[in-house]
């Protein structure tokens, strides 16, 4: 398989170093705050938004009509208010997306961490597996499953979604799981008589951590756009409303032709956003997995100042 | 046996593929003869007949036991019968799928090499500029990243193509204008009207790319080679070039795999958005058709080019890592 130079990637970490360098910076880097500003505002607005605004599926007169002191962002084409759909549907899609990554980490520790620290047939066929899962395209097994599906509940499509998105981070935690594995403490643990799962998870479970808290974040990103697209074909949840299924009935109203910028920009502002900030999230975890990633902009940076000076003296 | 093991493993990835495609329609609650069948009721009472005949153009009249059914569907498959299609009654599957995949085809294969080429060369450049002004563009490409391809692709339409009558709003070619043949007025006009959808995946597939590759830049440049070339006093593109870009290239070829999936699902839904006469549009209007024999067929067809492309890879590492051969 593809795996050998992407699994040795990121060096290892331990909590002591993380915690050390956490203490050493004690501002936190400014796009972790401009990142967890944005998913902040974005899951507020998912959470108190819907008890403050209009019914998102009361029909009026006024369709299609641009955005106005009665409606913030306009209506739709059978005249329902635009930024109370948004509100249901920042919630739904939300609802999807933090399902999908609960089921998709559960997934990737279990074939991940336990493939690699059993090691043997267990793994080889664990990895054969994740290796298979990974390389079928999600979207098109996705579309089979929904199509012979009737009543596509919350549950079933989180379900599919996860099914189809564990396995990328399952291959990550399984190289780190072997690195750790040969660690001298580990090997400590081992024969001091301690269990499997109490090595597992005290032992090695924490040093997962950063890497995992990443994989969770990647997997939230990937699983609000995945419903999105099946949504916009329109294959997603029946009776719930996400961003997807916003963008779905926009363009099957033909709000694209007809001008309706305000019924179809919001909605993937908000996806767009949100993975914006979660990923920003995401750089500040790898900053902290990755050392060199921090500290080599910095170096580079310093030696090009001292070789100005040098001219300058010169 | 490097590559035996390698065969080994594509031959068991389209196994599962194989297998997935006959089990799903078996395991799910919903038939396909039920959901047609519904759709028929709503215009007027259905005979036992109708059902009898609507059994056999399906394909699911077949009376044998599970195993037996699996044999004879892996006999088909090797006979290249995928069934007929609903939607173009009487057409094989394999003829619709035949007409279409040129059209991803090209436009998925030629944008993602672009997409590539171009990631790899702004990458090595992101890196090797490192603590500069540049990386203050790396956040800028994970809004790219994040933007879901439709939506991209929704307001291309909205602002190109509806406002400023730049580009064609849908389809792969001007019908009233050519006809589909290999000569200059009809591959023009094909270019034309691919130009958006390229546009599109490129834009939202680019972001990936560059920044894998610009990570993997700045690691390998702190590594003690580099220091030691530049110790040498050799030339800094040939640093850059031949001795950084080279090493840091191998993980994104290597990732190919996850990547091409990724753009393969955003291409079904960009050909949607325009109406594109490829693969992911005809999956749809299988879907809106419940054509369920033409669905499972593009299913297959859509994994096994996934794994070819990832299996040509896969060889050709081969070729970029000569560490990969040595250890063969």
């Amino acid at each position: 398989m593809t795996t050998e130079t992407t699994e040795t990637a990121a060096p290892p970490t331990t909590t002591a170093a993380i915690a050390t360098t956490r203490a050493r910076r004690r501002r936190p880097a400014p796009t972790l705050v401009v990142g967890v500003g944005i998913v902040l505002v974005i899951v507020l607005f998912g959470l108190i938004g819907p008890l403050l605004v209009q019914d998102p599926l009361a029909i009026g007169n006024d369709g299609m009509q641009p955005p106005s002191a009665a409606h913030l962002l306009g209506t739709t084409q059978t005249g329902q208010d635009v930024l109370a759909q948004l509100a249901y549907a920042t919630r739904g899609s939300l609802l999807v997306g933090v399902l999908v990554a609960v089921l998709a980490l559960f997934l990737s520790a279990f074939f991940g961490i336990l493939g690699g620290y059993l090691g043997g047939w267990l793994d080889e066929g664990f990895s054969l597996f994740t290796n298979v899962v990974l390389i079928l395209p999600g979207l098109p097994l996705m579309i089979v499953i929904g199509s012979y599906v009737e009543q596509r509940g919350l549950l079933l499509i989180a379900v599919v979604l996860a099914i189809t998105s564990w396995a990328a981070s399952a291959r990550v935690l399984r190289s780190q799981t072997l690195s750790i594995r040969n660690r001298d403490y580990v090997q400590a643990a081992k024969i001091a008589g301690e269990k499997p799962w109490r090595i597992i998870s005290v032992e090695i479970l924490p040093n997962l951590l950063p890497v995992m808290s990443s994989g969770f974040v990647f997997a939230l990103i990937s699983a609000i756009l995945g419903e999105a697209g099946l949504s916009f074909i329109g294959l997603g949840v029946v009776g719930t409303q996400t961003w997807g299924s916003m963008l779905f009935y926009a363009q099957n109203g033909q709000a694209l032709t007809l001008g309706g910028w305000w019924w179809f920009v919001p909605p993937g502002f908000l996806i767009a956003a949100l993975g914006c900030g979660l990923s920003l999230i995401n750089f500040s975890i790898d900053a902290i997995i990755n050392p060199r990633l921090r500290s080599a902009p910095a170096n580079a940076r310093r030696v090009r100042r001292a070789e100005k000076k040098e001219e300058a003296a010169a | 046996m490097h590559i035996l093991r390698k065969l080994g493993f594509y031959l068991v990835a389209l196994w599962a593929a194989v297998t997935l495609n006959f089990f799903i329609p078996r395991a799910l609650p919903g038939s396909p003869v039920d959901a047609v069948l519904g759709k028929l009721a709503l215009r007027g009472p259905v005979s036992p007949e109708t059902r009898q005949a609507i059994e056999v153009m399906l394909g699911t009249d077949s009376q044998g036991s599970l195993p037996q059914q699996y044999v004879q569907y892996l006999g088909n498959l090797l006979r290249g019968d995928l069934g007929v299609s609903v939607t173009y009654f009487p057409t094989p599957v394999g003829q619709v799928i035949g007409q279409s995949i040129p059209w991803t085809l090209v436009l998925v294969g030629v944008s993602t090499v672009i997409t590539f080429l171009i990631g790899m060369a702004l990458g090595t450049i992101a890196g090797w500029k490192r603590g500069t002004w540049l990386d203050s563009l790396i956040p800028a490409t994970t809004i790219m990243q994040s933007v879901p391809y439709f939506w991209l692709a929704l307001l291309f339409i909205y602002i190109l193509s509806v406002n400023l009558h730049l580009f064609p709003i849908s389809g792969g070619y001007d019908v009233t204008l050519v006809r589909p043949a290999l000569d200059y007025p009809f591959v023009s006009n094909a270019i034309y009207y691919a130009f958006l959808p390229a546009l599109t995946i490129v834009l939202s597939s680019l972001g990936g790319w560059l920044l894998g590759m610009r990570n993997m830049m700045v690691s390998t440049l702190s590594e003690d080679y580099i220091l030691t070339a530049e110790a040498k006093g050799l030339h800094p593109r040939r640093i850059m070039l031949t001795y950084a870009a080279r090493n840091a290239v191998l993980p994104s070829v290597s990732g190919f795999a996850i990547s091409l999936g990724f753009v393969v699902s955003g291409s079904i839904v960009v050909e949607s958005v325009f109406s594109y006469p490829g693969i992911g549009y005809t999956m749809l209007q299988a879907v809106n058709n419940n054509d369920y024999s033409l669905m499972q067929g593009l299913f297959l067809i859509i994994t096994v080019s996934v794994l070819a492309a990832n299996l040509a890879v896969d060889l050709l590492y081969g070729i970029i890592d000569p560490r990969t051969r040595a250890r063969g």
